[in-house]
């Protein structure tokens, strides 16, 4: 769709602009109004953006640099917030984006094989299946979150009779621990993971696992030679809508951590939304960014920004 | 008959109300933190002016004489007035009686879920200098309290019309260190900020002294791995200093950091098991906990539902903190006369038993107590004889000397303040 899109609208512009140049009064008053369809369908959604997105951001940008709280915020030229924020939160920071990748790599793990099989083998159920994955997902994330706080309690539903049997000691626990948090991240972005890498999957020529075998490949000579190269678009995919939500998030550590598992998203929240400090907490918040686009610009340099995008639009 | 509603009322409360943060529950729906409401922007947007509120005069130019206008919109906390089913309804009977005797309508709501983001809610109008919607608003003692006042965001009171508040209020919510004389507030209720705990645990942990008395428990390796702290930037560290001999309320910053070494030193050993906001509740309820900082009225409602298994509350013997949700009428109120006629209203000593036996936190009104054990001689039921003789919502005065209040922080000392205290919980 995309790609029909593209040359199309170039046509248009491009003739449009001959147009201006010399064509005679009435085709030049059609081609104006057509050069300037494409302003007029893009017009609500820069609006939108510029509205709810660029302005509130520039205007963060001004309060991340000046000093106060909300109700009483000065502005100024405090570059030092950014120094102040980074020294303070640096080991949140590490630490979010540790737990991020290895989120990441265990819900690509997870998800790989789900959406292989789905894909592959799913027939005609395959969109019964995905409504499957998605189900538990129409429940709140917090609710959601919440329960594993009631699953995995100390004396709950799994760990109370284990204990009881005597398999587990009694001070074992998995809530307020990383293992927690880890996991809670890994559950509520799953299907982040698995949808792009269905998407890629489903795609498959079958064709062309049976080519494979024409030729004598064995099964996983299949998968490595064709299966996966021609699924990586959706992993780089499914690695950045995974990582990226994964590193921000603060419920999960909120909710299923302990004393040393602060994620950034709950500092950032804190200082907002508790502290009020607005300046700091918006100059964390432009570091968290900043970290981000420039990741996923290098990432996808690397990897090819075809690749991630093309999978992404699918 | 009072109907207690099917929910476990501790646990609603637990989850929704208590001071810091219903933020992480309810606001958390997957938004993520840059996600701010354009209104909250806005609201930092026009915080230049508020340095000169265009409001006049010393009551924000209320006219205190007028007549009432027949409505009072009522901003309050979830499961904090008493409420009864009738046919199948939920009224609320001091209400009720209120508008029998005034005639005066009550639009109650129970919006507010936290102070912080209550205040972050309604910063942009009083901010602009328009109304909020509400003509009355209950907020705790603190920091955001603090800042309401500091910003003169809220309506000077008349003193001529709380004839109840004059003659039946306790001496403790007459004239507070937060707000002097009075001027802005009337306590709505109060609560203790102490010890929760669960004597089954404990006496397991710890056999040779299986009660807990002191804040020193708190920190005893005996419990490591067992024990619920306050993540927040108030009860944490108040009863932290309590703890040490140290008044809160005139505390200095090396006692601050004093606090903070044996607090670090308390996470670094293991022996805390998480910091919580109101979900302590539930830790403890779940066997999470053995020990953990906790709200009284918390604890007394959970006792009372019967799915407790006899938890405690202690007030250490180095004190327990005492923090008061107050009333108040915020700038640009529509009915500030009716606002005033019901925040002096609930200070009758029948209407605030009506709401104490119901509520179960300390009571601004010690005289009520009479309602309720009449409630008792009337139903025989023994709930009502428990409430009035519970010391969680009339304490004797032997406890209300153990009581301190959180410290009064100026803006720069809260910045510093929450610098100190905040990398403790959030690290």
């Amino acid at each position: 769709m995309a790609d029909q899109a593209r040359p199309r609208l170039q046509d248009l512009m491009g003739s449009s602009a001959q147009a201006a140049e010399g064509g005679a009064p009435p085709a030049r008053k059609a081609n104006r109004r057509k050069r300037l369809v494409p302003y007029g369908l893009a017009a609500p959604s820069v609006l939108w953006l510029l509205v709810f997105f660029l302005i509130p951001t520039l205007y963060m940008a001004f309060i991340s640099l000046g000093s106060g709280f909300l109700g009483n915020i000065k502005f100024g030229t405090n570059f030092s917030n950014y120094v102040e924020v980074l020294k303070t939160y640096d080991k949140q920071f590490i630490r979010s984006v540790i737990y991020a990748l290895i989120v990441t790599f265990l819900a690509l793990c997870i998800a790989y094989p789900l959406a292989y099989w789905i894909a592959l083998y799913g027939g005609r159920r395959k969109n019964v299946f995905i409504l499957l994955i998605l189900l538990p997902f129409f429940v709140s994330f917090v609710i959601r979150t919440v329960q594993w706080q009631f699953i995995l309690a100390d004396t709950g539903i799994i760990f109370g009779p284990l204990k009881n049997l005597g398999l587990l000691s009694k001070n074992f626990h998995v809530l307020s621990t990383p293992v927690a948090v880890i996991a809670g991240i890994t559950y509520n972005f799953l299907p982040f993971t698995v949808l792009p890498l269905y998407v890629a999957l489903e795609r498959l020529d079958p064709r062309l696992l049976e080519a494979g075998r024409d030729l004598y490949a064995n099964k996983v000579t299949t998968f490595l030679k064709v299966v996966w190269p021609l699924s990586l678009p959706g992993v780089f995919a499914a690695f950045l809508l995974t990582f990226v939500p994964a590193v921000g998030d603060f419920v999960n550590s909120q909710i299923l951590g302990g004393p040393k598992t602060t994620m950034i998203g709950q500092i950032i929240q804190t200082l907002f939304q508790t502290n009020f400090d607005y300046p700091h907490g918006a100059a964390l918040s432009f570091i968290l960014m900043a970290f981000l686009l420039i990741g996923a610009s290098l990432y996808a340099k690397v990897l090819g920004t075809e690749a991630v995008t093309s999978a992404a639009a699918r | 008959m009072t109907d207690h509603p099917n929910i476990d009322p501790a646990w609603l409360r637990g989850m929704t109300m208590r001071r810091m943060s219903r933020r992480d529950l309810f606001k958390a729906g997957g938004v993520g933190a840059s996600a701010l409401s354009l209104g909250a922007i806005l609201a930092a947007c026009s915080s230049s002016d508020s340095s000169s509120p265009a409001a006049s005069g010393s009551s924000g130019g209320v006219d205190f004489t007028a007549e009432p206008a027949g409505t009072l919109d009522f901003a309050n906390w979830p499961l904090y007035i008493d409420k009864e089913k009738v046919n199948g309804e939920v009224v609320r009977p001091s209400l009720l009686q209120f508008t029998d005797q005034t005639g005066i309508e009550v639009n109650y709501r129970e919006v507010i879920q936290g102070n912080n983001t209550f205040f972050g809610k309604i910063q942009p109008q009083l901010a602009a200098g328009q109304s909020t919607g509400w003509d009355l608003i209950v907020i705790t003692n603190g920091e955001t309290l603090t800042r309401l006042m500091t910003l003169d965001y809220l309506v000077e009171l008349p003193t001529d019309m709380r004839p109840n508040f004059d003659k039946y209020a306790d001496v403790s919510v007459k004239d507070p260190a937060y707000d002097p004389g009075n001027k802005f507030t009337m306590a709505w209720q109060s609560g203790l900020t102490g010890i929760a705990w669960d004597p089954k645990q404990v006496a397991e942990l710890r056999p040779d002294n299986p009660t807990i008395t002191s804040m020193n428990d708190l920190f005893d390796p005996a419990f490591a791995g067992k024990v619920g702290m306050f993540g927040d930037n108030a009860d944490m560290p108040n009863l932290t200093l309590l703890g040490m001999g140290i008044d809160p309320t005139t505390s200095t910053p090396e006692d601050w950091n004093a606090a903070a070494e044996k607090l670090i030193a308390q996470r670094d050993d293991g022996i805390v098991r998480q910091y919580y906001e109101q979900n302590y509740i539930n830790a403890i309820s779940n066997g999470d906990v053995a020990v953990t900082m906790g709200w009284s009225g918390d604890i007394f409602q959970t006792n009372l539902s019967g799915d407790s298994e006899g938890l405690q509350f202690a007030v250490p013997d180095e004190g327990a903190i005492i923090w008061t949700d107050n009333m108040m009428i915020p700038k640009g109120a529509a009915h500030p006369v009716d606002a005033m006629m019901y925040m002096d209203y609930v200070y009758d000593p029948d209407v605030a038993g009506q709401m104490a036996q119901w509520i179960n936190y300390i009571t601004p009104v010690p005289d009520s107590k009479a309602f309720v054990l009449g409630l008792f001689d009337d139903t025989g039921d023994e709930y009502y004889k428990n409430v009035a003789e519970s010391p969680l919502v009339y304490p004797t005065p032997a406890d209300t000397a153990k009581l301190s209040t959180y410290r009064v922080l100026t803006e720069d000392e809260q910045l510093e303040w929450n610098g100190i205290f905040q990398p403790i919980y959030q690290s």
